[in-house]
């Protein structure tokens, strides 16, 4: 009787709205590869993690007051007054650190697999934009406590903006709505943490799973599971059914529809996380220092510098490469150009065959170097500069710049291993 | 099984190096703190904290985002209790934990106004506050003839000295007692101890409740791994 009445509801739903169809088109009936490995949770968890910074963000929003001179004490008030606001103020706190961790785990394991490359370039367009749409929300948030380490740090990027030629300073004052970060700085930027920023960032985090799903997922091997019609034996085609869009247009093989193998997975993925998550949340939420800067509590004070200004770690890599250069607007010019890059990786890759497996040792070399000197920029960035610490922000500067240049001379004539016609089991 | 193995391998490996890279960003400025080793659970040391703290320092430093009957509670002082032996001014028991120095007056009397303490705990660390309360010293060219080896040239008179006595210090920075106060000098470290467990206290009032609920969350998520793995497990295994 149940049932039935479901069934009816549904039919009527998907003659107006393909309910059904959408739901086995992205999930039920998705081929996804079989051979997803470690580095595939990340997709998962970014999307909790986004899903719990705008659940908690809209808690916090109803007891934050976006004012210079309320804002750092209503945050104490959730704090200490608000039922299980301290719960809620650190599931965003370290949900922002989280963020970044999780995020950047997701891009290398693009890096590893070559997920950027032909025919999924857009796909990684879309991913550097959430990132870009990301670094500029977490800045903005970072500001709204109104803590000192809040108010200095967002001085010294604001500041950067002043470097552009001729309408430099009106642009930092167009920014900042007045001559000093003040109450004004603030309240737009609350309104854009709140309001424009995450309305984007779901968006784009939709334009980015469609574009992932008009191209495929790819997998470790980087080999495709789609194979032009008809070239595949019946014997040999997957054993799941899949939506008409992907098996009506390509034989399918070494796929598993996404739900409920990587349904069930994912939520392995999210239990282990959480455990990690829980663990800093509870008993390290300032992240010994890094997720939660101690200057931080004490309230925003323009005559009073802290010791030393550092950004929240997430900003570390690209703030060292900022720093290592004497000038600047060439600084400034240094830390886009890094993001640029990034963006310009699938023109940079002029290879053919994606995963590492399969790609010659100087790739995998290329690979290892960047990631290290990208921790290695990362951990600068929170520490004080010292001749020495610039010496090997140089150094570790020159090896993520390297990183492209490099891929771009030795991917065209690339000495790769050959690349099987399946998955293997 | 073997993934199982290297997924809590990669898990271990990155907490270790994540909680030792945090001991060591907390180490700060270089100068040697002493440990405060005080003990959030024990009430009677908060309570005696507490009234320390509204005996010597609240005339100058405010608590504003702590409220006392919060704090009575927090702490098991029945409110009638509290109201007598905690509260001198006539405030309502909700109120904030204030004072009424002005503060531009205050910073004209000190060199700047004395700050609020609710979060000092959390911006400079307990053993800091334990540390620094230890460490005046005898310096006439200061305005209030003391100086401190944690807090150089700090605008603070020794508030405490009646208790403490004052120290003087040698070329090589050490402090030795010159004249004693009316405790001894384990007596004063204990009412130094009590405080800055006070203070660590009303940093962050939740810090004894959020770990308590953290090892039942821990507890739950580890079982929840578990059944999400088999699960998994189950699911998979007709996958080749």
């Amino acid at each position: 009787m149940l049932m039935k009445l479901a069934t009816n509801f549904m039919g009527w739903v998907d003659k107006r709205l393909p309910v059904t169809d959408a739901w086995n088109k992205h999930l039920a009936q998705y081929p996804a590869p079989k051979n997803f490995n470690f580095w595939y949770f990340f997709g998962s968890l970014a999307m909790l993690v986004l899903v719990n910074q705008i659940l908690t963000g809209i808690w916090l929003t109803m007891n934050y007051e976006p004012s210079g001179a309320g804002a750092f004490a209503s945050v104490e008030y959730i704090m200490r007054d608000v039922d299980y606001g301290w719960l809620l103020r650190y599931m965003h706190s370290t949900g922002a650190s989280a963020f970044f961790v999780v995020v950047y785990m997701h891009m290398m394991r693009g890096l590893m697999y070559g997920s950027y490359q032909k025919p999924r370039e857009l796909l990684w367009i879309f991913g550097m934009l959430i990132f870009l749409v990301l670094m500029a929300e977490a800045f903005m948030g970072y500001l709204l406590p109104w803590g000192n380490m809040s108010y200095w740090g967002a001085q010294v990027i604001i500041s950067l903006f002043g470097a552009v030629p001729i309408i430099g300073d009106d642009l930092t004052l167009w920014i900042r709505g007045d001559y000093v970060i003040s109450g004004a700085t603030l309240n737009r930027f609350f309104a854009l943490h709140v309001i424009a920023m995450p309305l984007v960032l779901v968006v784009l985090v939709f334009l980015h799973i469609l574009a992932l799903h008009e191209v495929g997922s790819n997998n470790p091997e980087g080999i495709d599971i789609k194979k032009p019609k008809g070239s595949v034996k019946p014997e040999e085609l997957s054993k799941f059914t899949f939506h008409k869009q992907y098996s009506g247009k390509y034989d399918i093989v070494d796929a598993v529809p996404f739900h409920p193998y990587y349904s069930v997975k994912d939520i392995m993925g999210v239990a282990f996380f959480l455990f990690l998550f829980c663990w800093v949340m509870f008993f390290a939420p300032e992240g010994g220092g890094y997720f939660m800067e101690a200057p931080n509590f004490t309230p925003a004070n323009g005559l009073k510098t802290p010791e030393h200004i550092a950004p929240v770690w997430y900003f570390g890599p690209f703030y060292t490469i900022l720093r290592v250069v004497p000038d600047k607007l060439l600084g400034a010019v240094a830390m886009f150009g890094a993001i640029v890059m990034l963006f310009a990786l699938p023109w940079f890759d002029r290879g053919t065959v994606k995963s590492v497996r399969y790609r010659s040792k100087l790739h995998l070399v290329n690979l290892i170097q960047f990631a290290i000197c990208f921790v290695v920029l990362g951990a600068l960035g929170t520490m004080p500069a010292t001749p020495t610490a610039n010496l090997i922000g140089v150094i570790a500067s020159f090896g993520y710049f390297g990183f492209f240049i490099a891929l771009w001379f030795y991917s065209k004539n690339e000495n790769t291993k050959p690349v099987p016609e399946r998955i293997a089991d | 099984m073997k993934k199982l193995i290297i997924a809590v391998t990669f898990g271990i490996l990155c907490s270790a190096t994540t909680l030792l890279s945090f001991n060591a960003v907390a180490a700060g400025p270089s100068i040697e703190l002493d440990k405060a080793n005080n003990d959030l659970s024990d009430k009677e040391s908060l309570k005696k904290g507490f009234k320390t703290y509204i005996n010597y320092c609240l005339g100058c430093h405010q608590l504003q985002y702590q409220r006392y009957n919060r704090t009575f509670t927090d702490l098991g002082i029945d409110e009638a209790d509290g109201v007598a032996n905690y509260m001198y001014t006539g405030e309502k028991t909700g109120d904030h934990i204030l004072n009424s120095m002005p503060a531009k007056e205050a910073a004209a009397w000190f060199g700047s106004a004395p700050p609020d303490l609710t979060l000092e705990a959390r911006l400079r660390s307990p053993d800091w506050i334990y540390t620094y309360l230890r460490s005046f010293y005898i310096d006439e060219s200061r305005p209030f003839g003391v100086n401190n080896t944690v807090f150089k040239d700090v605008g603070m008179p020794h508030v405490l000295q009646g208790l403490q006595g004052v120290s003087t210090k040698d070329e090589h920075g050490k402090l030795s007692p010159a004249m004693g106060g009316s405790l001894t000098s384990e007596e004063y470290d204990v009412v130094v101890r009590d405080l800055t467990n006070f203070l660590e206290y009303v940093g962050e009032p939740n810090k004894l409740e959020r770990k308590a609920l953290g090892y039942w969350v821990l507890a739950f998520l580890f079982i929840f791994f578990i059944i999400a793995y088999f699960l998994k497990k189950e699911y998979w295994k007709d996958v080749h």
